[in-house]
């Protein structure tokens, strides 16, 4: 039996093109980032199956959270009086006409204080709406 | 005066740790990126105002949300997974049809969503939204 013989052949990977593929992975995580605009409030979204993406640039979406004590905030702003809501995103619309609202609402609210921002959005003609759930549900 | 001396000095910009700057850049954008995946239901609302548009009767079709999440179709009380299927043969016998959602007051936003989504994949287009009644 023979062992002795062992091969001496340098075994190493080469590292030349490494910083190239970080440059790579770099630039898919530069252009893919979107900084977060806005904080929020914490909801619990509620669950469905059809969802889908909003169509369009995250430009255009505006953001209404509204949690389990009622409180609205619109891209941030604390909606103090539910009926100042018409103003604040009547406002958004004036500047930027296309835009759509996207409803962060949880889901424990009711339907009469989800039917009162309805209105305010219906008053500022801000008619484009989407409500916001996570994908799941048992049906 | 001495001109004719010319050094021959290599000029360089180091690059060994070029790799290093661009994975420190590359671990920030790792941190900060968040890949959008939020999605959710879409829903035209109707315009401002109060006018009253005529449709005939018979391409409404009427759902009814209670406070206890209990739905009724056109009178009769059925299971939210059922809707999608009835409503699907609603729209094959009639296309033009029109469901009018109306919710209490006190129904819960997860039951109207859910319902909305039972819609949605009965792939009915045309949904609408009636206003809960004042008391």
């Amino acid at each position: 039996m023979e062992f002795k013989r062992k091969s001496k052949i340098n075994v190493s990977i080469p590292t030349a093109s490494m910083p190239d593929i970080i440059f790579m992975l770099l630039i898919f995580f530069m252009v893919a980032t979107v900084i977060r605009q806005y904080s929020g409030l914490k909801v619990k979204l509620p669950e469905a199956e059809k969802i889908q993406k909003i169509p369009g640039s995250k430009r255009h979406v505006v953001t209404i959270w509204a949690d389990k004590n009622d409180v609205v905030v619109c891209d941030d702003i604390r909606v103090k009086k539910i009926t100042d809501l018409r103003n604040i995103v009547y406002q958004k619309l004036v500047r930027d006409p296309q835009i759509q609202i996207a409803l962060k609402i949880d889901k424990r609210d009711n339907m009469g204080f989800v039917n009162k921002i309805h209105q305010e959005l219906r008053k500022a003609s801000a008619l484009k709406v989407h409500y916001f759930a996570v994908p799941g549900g048992e049906y | 005066m001495l001109l004719g001396k010319k050094r021959d000095r290599e000029v360089e910009i180091p690059s060994a740790s070029l790799s290093d700057i661009v994975f420190l850049l590359l671990i920030f954008f790792l941190v900060t990126t968040s890949i959008d995946t939020e999605k959710g239901l879409d829903l035209v609302l109707p315009p401002p105002g109060h006018q009253e548009i005529k449709i005939p009767k018979k391409n409404i079709t009427n759902l009814l949300i209670n406070s206890a999440g209990q739905v009724l179709l056109d009178g009769e009380q059925i299971e939210i997974p059922e809707i999608s299927r009835i409503i699907k043969e609603k729209l094959f016998e009639n296309e033009l049809l029109i469901v009018s959602v109306k919710t209490d007051k006190e129904t819960k936003y997860e039951t109207y969503v859910k319902v909305i989504d039972q819609l949605k994949k009965a792939e009915a287009k045309r949904i609408s939204l009636a206003e809960p009644e004042e008391d």
